[in-house]
């Protein structure tokens, strides 16, 4: 085999890559932006569930994967506004609740489902070749032959790294997540900034799981997000809360992805069970060493993380 | 106020005792169907429902329901025992993974009758059954192997049992038969029914400039990748042609009716008999689907002519000499590998490009 033609299995691969963590770059930017603000959401998974599901059956239903992705998206946001809710309004135990989501997104999405099983959809999204930035040799072809969702992810993570570092907006939000009651003493309205993050969280695991379900797969399944809820949380971790960084592990998640069918189907001798288990892994072992980087460089999480908030408690 | 509590009672009796009646009445024989996946999976547990509706329009005896979705493991023995206690004679358990359970339970009704589907353990109430499907996978092998340009074939695989290597070896010496450039790469999706992981061998397959892509998974997922690559397809368990008739070439089906109206007929004539059934091609619980709109006559031709010798017992497709892709002989010259080799098969013949854990 000529090198052009191992040129080219790699750009076909890291271009699905790029795809696979499209899927998880949304939830994660999501909840860097809720952790930001105090409010931790063990809940990814089950609005990403919820997102794939209504993003499904809007797209089945209107032929329209745009709107597909936005139903997906709303749907989300809305799951996402029960956690805010009960760890806001209520002030109860976030750690808890976010679990209940989780729990109630697979529930819900399972019983509802049951009739959508196996349905494909006839619309998704179709790659748009940027002109210029595709001639790129290699890194060109890879990057901008993708769909506009695709692009969209891109677009999201500069910008949410620029409102969370360079606007007053983003020093807002963190001061809510590192210390409320200054915060408020400064004039902001700690629920409301808190309300707001989340359900931007929500929205975000929302638009994941309706990229996969429409994007990626298409079709419905129960549980079809398959714990890539669980991995954005671990990558919020991995990202040490900047949504640049996020970008980098999500892609490596999605390539870690890719390698693992690409090894078997050139007959490694790995069983496939490992390397089925290898994003996992992978993930594991990045959140251990970011742990270790992050210890020696003193960055943390928001000192508020998890920590409910009261006006009225001096 | 008397009297209208006597008629209610009156009234009742005679409501309930006519119902009672019409119920003694009916001699349908109940059979139950517990399918490992939803009903419309779009394949295995849909081609066992399609059988199931076959069976219920063929004999107007026999009553059946089914449940879906059942776990493999401890909690399909409770679903068992309810329907049993609901009245229900013949148990088919369409998964492998019903095996224990059934055997358990199958103890405790010795008048209820038991089928299970591609598992090995029997009782005195409760048989086996499966189909050759080798034959099929050979033949649409065969199809596959005149179509290919770049003779790079994926197969999406599910589980590395005897079942699916059947299935990946025998499509391959079909492949190599009439091409014997063919490489059949293997991923395993360590799953029944995954869509998405099915998807994703599939695009893997496409970078590497698959032309055709094969599954014995259960979706058709990977036939719905082949068709936006504008690639060829081999379809699994039912016939999606009606589908994707310009992406598949052709598709290996199951005709579970066929075993279920035998069954049936046999529990109703009362010459039932515990065994271990493996019919195959001539017995057409197997068989080829709709060839697809690109396949040429040529082709087809050559393909149905190897049908004829294999249900006239002409061909025999594991026979030697046929070498492991490790490159030993595994089977000689002149013999054929016997039905026990063939249901504890854990190697792939030469052509395979794929690896089996353990092995």
């Amino acid at each position: 085999m000529s090198a052009s033609h191992h040129t080219t299995i790699v750009i076909l691969l890291l271009s699905n890559a790029i795809k696979a963590g499209t899927i998880l770059l949304f939830p994660t930017i999501g909840e860097i932006f809720a952790e930001r603000v105090g409010i931790l959401n063990l809940g990814v998974e089950g609005m990403m569930l919820i997102g794939a599901f209504f993003g499904f059956i809007v797209t089945r239903l209107t032929n329209n994967p745009y709107l597909g992705f936005i139903a997906g998206v709303l749907a989300g946001g809305i799951a996402s506004l029960i956690h805010a809710f009960i760890s806001i309004t209520l002030r109860g135990n976030q750690i808890v609740s976010g679990l209940a989501l989780t729990i109630f997104g697979a529930g819900f999405t399972t019983f509802y489902g049951q009739r959508w099983i196996n349905m494909n959809l006839n619309a998704s999204f179709e790659n748009l070749k940027l002109p210029i930035l595709s001639n790129i040799p290699v890194a060109g072809s890879i990057l901008f032959n993708q769909d506009i969702i695709v692009y969209l992810s891109y677009i999201l993570a500069f910008v949410m790294w620029f409102i969370l570092y360079k606007t007053m907006i983003g020093i807002n939000l963190r001061a809510v997540g590192e210390n409320a009651k200054a915060a408020n003493a400064m004039g902001i309205n700690v629920y409301r900034v808190r309300y707001i993050w989340t359900f931007f969280g929500g929205l975000m695991a929302g638009a994941g799981g309706a990229y996969l379900t429409i994007g990626y797969a298409p079709f419905w399944l129960d549980g079809i997000t398959a714990g890539r809820g669980w991995i954005a949380i671990a990558l919020v971790i991995f990202a040490m809360w900047d949504p640049l960084k996020a970008v980098v592990g999500a892609y490596l998640f999605g390539s870690i992805n890719a390698l693992q069918f690409q090894l078997q189907a050139t007959g490694t001798t790995i069983p496939s069970a490992i390397l089925n288990m290898l994003p996992y892994l992978v993930t594991f072992i990045a959140i251990v060493l970011t742990s270790i980087i992050v210890k020696a460089k003193h960055i943390r999480p928001p000192k508020e993380l998890g920590i409910p908030y009261s006006r009225e408690e001096k | 106020m008397k009297k209208f509590a006597s008629l209610i009672l009156v009234v009742s009796i005679v409501v309930f005792g006519v119902g009672y009646m019409s119920q003694a009445k009916s001699s349908k024989i109940k059979a139950a169907f517990l399918y490992v996946g939803p009903h419309n999976d779009g394949g295995w547990s849909q081609a066992h429902d399609e059988g199931r509706i076959y069976l219920q329009k063929h004999l107007p005896y026999v009553e059946t329901a089914y449940s879906e979705s059942v776990p493999e493991g401890a909690p399909c023995e409770k679903i068992i025992r309810d329907y049993i206690h609901k009245g229900y004679k013949v148990i088919f358990g369409t998964s492998f993974g019903f095996m224990d359970s059934m055997y358990n339970v199958a103890k405790d009704y010795p008048d209820v009758i038991f089928e299970h589907c591609s598992g090995y353990k029997t009782r005195k109430n409760m048989g086996t059954y499966f189909g050759r499907m080798y034959q099929a996978d050979y033949l649409s092998g065969l199809v596959a192997g005149m179509m290919t340009k770049t003779n790079y074939i994926g197969f999406v695989a599910p589980f590395p049992i005897p079942e699916v290597i059947r299935e990946i070896d025998s499509f391959t010496i079909g492949a190599r038969e009439v091409n014997p450039k063919v490489e059949v790469h293997v991923i395993w999706t360590n799953s029944w029914f995954n869509p998405v992981k099915e998807r994703s061998a599939a695009e893997t397959f496409i970078a590497n400039k698959a032309d055709i892509i094969a599954s014995g998974c259960d979706s058709p997922a990977s036939i719905e990748g082949a068709k936006k690559a504008h690639i060829f397809a081999i379809g699994y368990d039912r016939d999606n042609y009606a589908k994707f008739p310009n992406t598949l070439l052709t598709s290996r089906i199951w005709h579970w009716g066929v075993f279920y109206t035998k069954t049936l007929k046999e529990i109703h004539n009362g010459t039932w008999k515990s065994t271990q059934y493996w019919g195959g091609l001539k017995d057409g619980i197997v068989g080829l689907g709709k060839f697809g709109n690109k396949v040429p006559k040529k082709v087809r031709n050559y393909v149905l002519k190897r049908e004829k010798q294999i249900i006239d017992g002409k061909l025999k497709i594991f026979e030697g000499p046929i070498y492991s892709n490790k490159g030993k002989l595994m089977v000689k010259k002149g013999e054929e590998l016997s039905d026990k080799d063939k249901l504890s098969l854990q190697w792939f013949v030469k052509g395979v490009v794929g690896n089996i854990p353990n092995k």
